[in-house]
């Protein structure tokens, strides 16, 4: 039991579970040929089929249930503010499980020559009253009674009142703001706060003028559109939902990272010390001084900046994406380079930080400014 | 029914014969002064509420003490509470450090056996000296303004802060010399 339960401590250290994550992603929601075929031959799109769901959910709940009887992960997991992950989890992956399981089956379907099982006769109507206003109604008194009786099992997690001066340690924001105080820890609060969300939200509302593909309107198809598929699952799972879960059930006090079942030491010491690219450049790489002139010591960092928002896009216009950029056309193509590069920026932080120590790229705190 | 229909109410409506477009103009002009007046009025009370006649809160600036009653090498949190300042002193002097996190403004807490400042939000670390070394806190913590009054007592005045980006360290107000 004590090895499983190490195993899980070492494989949820972010390092890891970050890096296993990203690099299985492409795998289970393969975005091009050679994936599909590595896709295939081990056997993953299994998962989309019920024996595949039976695995994953008992697995979950094997971790759940290990976690419930052990000293330690039992207090993360009770406690009333993280019911609703615990929840959540089941929730978006049988979801995510339901969708791929029912884009398979007409992926099948639509390779046969048959029409996609949503496909319905345009005269064969479904009335608003009573079939959708029924269900509708059916599903808000089992919602009501699930809310109602959770409400009463579980107290609210109210706590003494704020006072300024003293932070709860470990201090964590609601649960659905745990992506955002994650991506806190990466970024100077201006990016992180104000420009990624803003990002988010105007991204999101942007996909429909993007992703200009016509197929897969109206009924579930991985194929036909299986890069937006990968890039929206990769943003949305593992940008978003697991770094909600790192946030709830691996970060202890003073925001140090703890297994599920460790114990949360408030001396746990981690060695954070981090470093600004143009200490390294100046001071390790040159062994001068940093300069006095604010632009000549973060010329790299700038140069860097520029370099990954606005000439790589460029570059890959005239190379590698250029049927993409034809497709597209120069305004379409820049946005979703924007919005698409700004996303990739976090991990790729993340991976700086964890890698390099690196703290920020342009580090100008005479002006807030830090990337 | 060849003839047309006329309503009605077109016809005797007291409001059509008298509304002609002068009217209108004005009595809409008239409409829109009255909103504005009150959403102006309701406006100015909301900004008056943020400017209450008292304050229960701590002075800004206080005594704190004699310079006798720091340790040398200590930090001392008995200030954090109320006033939300660390007091430190070393072999040459006192310094008051603002406890509020440089990156997004939670409190740290000091941890006597790493001698450091740890913020329990998104993990960054300062030094004793309010030096960041780890975590996303772009700069170092904050000093205040701390000076002897004439009985010889320390005070501490937080009006005034102190950047070390900006080498404001080196002004004299923001180190106590003993
Ligand atoms: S507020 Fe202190 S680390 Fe973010």
């Amino acid at each position: 039991m004590s090895y499983i339960k190490n195993l899980f401590d070492f494989l949820s250290t972010p390092t890891i579970s970050f890096t296993l994550l990203t690099v299985s992603f492409p795998f289970i929601f393969p975005p091009s040929d050679w994936f599909d075929k590595k896709n295939k031959q081990w056997g993953i799109y299994k998962l989309w089929t019920n024996k595949g769901a039976f695995c994953i959910f008992s697995f979950i709940t094997f971790f759940f249930v290990l976690g419930y009887f052990d000293p330690y992960f039992n207090l993360t997991m009770t406690k009333p503010d993280n019911i609703p992950i615990i929840l959540m989890i089941y929730s978006m992956i049988f979801v995510v499980w339901l969708g791929m399981k029912q884009a398979y089956i007409n992926d099948e379907r639509l390779e046969r020559g048959e029409k996609p099982e949503e496909w319905t006769d345009p005269d064969d109507k479904v009335l608003v009253w009573p079939d959708l206003v029924y269900i509708e109604l059916i599903a808000l008194i089992i919602f009501m009674v699930g809310l109602i009786v959770w409400s009463i099992l579980i107290g609210a997690p109210l706590e003494e009142p704020a006072n300024p001066a003293s932070t709860p340690n470990p201090s964590k924001a609601p649960w659905y703001f745990l992506g955002l105080q994650e991506m806190l820890v990466y970024f100077d609060p201006w990016i992180a706060g104000i420009i990624f969300p803003i990002f988010i939200i105007v991204g999101m509302m942007a996909i429909p003028y993007m992703d200009i593909n016509k197929k897969g309107n109206g009924y579930y198809s991985f194929k036909e559109r299986r890069l937006g598929y990968f890039i929206f699952m990769y943003g949305w799972f593992v940008l978003w939902v697991f770094l909600i879960v790192v946030g709830t059930f691996f970060r202890g006090p003073n925001w140090n990272f703890f297994g599920p079942f460790e114990w949360w030491d408030p001396h746990k010491v981690v060695p954070l010390t981090n470093v600004n690219l143009s200490e390294y450049v100046w001071v390790k790489l040159l062994n001068k001084g940093l300069p006095a002139s604010i632009f000549a010591r973060e010329a790299v960092g700038f140069v860097i900046v520029i370099g990954y928002l606005f000439v790589m896009p460029l570059l890959l216009a005239k190379t590698k994406l250029k049927s993409l950029f034809e497709h597209y056309g120069p305004i379409r193509y820049s946005t979703l380079m924007l919005f698409g590069l700004a996303m990739f920026a976090l991990p790729i932080k993340m991976y700086l930080r964890w890698l390099f120590n690196l703290k920020y790229i342009i580090a100008i705190p005479e002006w807030f400014f830090n990337i | 029914m060849s003839e047309k229909v006329i309503p009605k109410a077109s016809i005797n409506s007291e409001s059509t014969k008298d509304l002609n477009r002068k009217g209108f103009i004005s009595w809409l002009s008239l409409g829109w002064l009255a909103f504005a007046g009150a959403t102006g009025g309701f406006f100015t009370l909301m900004i008056r509420f943020m400017f209450p006649n008292v304050l229960f809160e701590p002075p800004q600036s206080f005594k704190i003490g004699f310079p006798d009653d720091f340790t040398i090498g200590k930090v001392d949190i008995r200030f954090k509470r109320k006033h939300a300042v660390w007091v430190v002193r070393n072999d040459e002097g006192i310094y008051a450090l603002s406890t509020v996190c440089t990156h997004l403004g939670c409190t740290p807490n000091w941890l006597e056996v790493e001698q450091k400042y740890k913020c329990p939000c998104h993990g960054s670390g300062f030094r004793k000296t309010g030096i960041n070394f780890e975590g996303p806190a772009p700069r170092p913590l904050e000093r205040h303004a701390i000076f002897l009054a004439s009985d010889g007592q320390i005070i501490v005045d937080k009006t005034k802060r102190f950047k070390w980006e900006k080498g404001e360290w080196e002004i004299e107000e923001s180190f106590l010399k003993i």
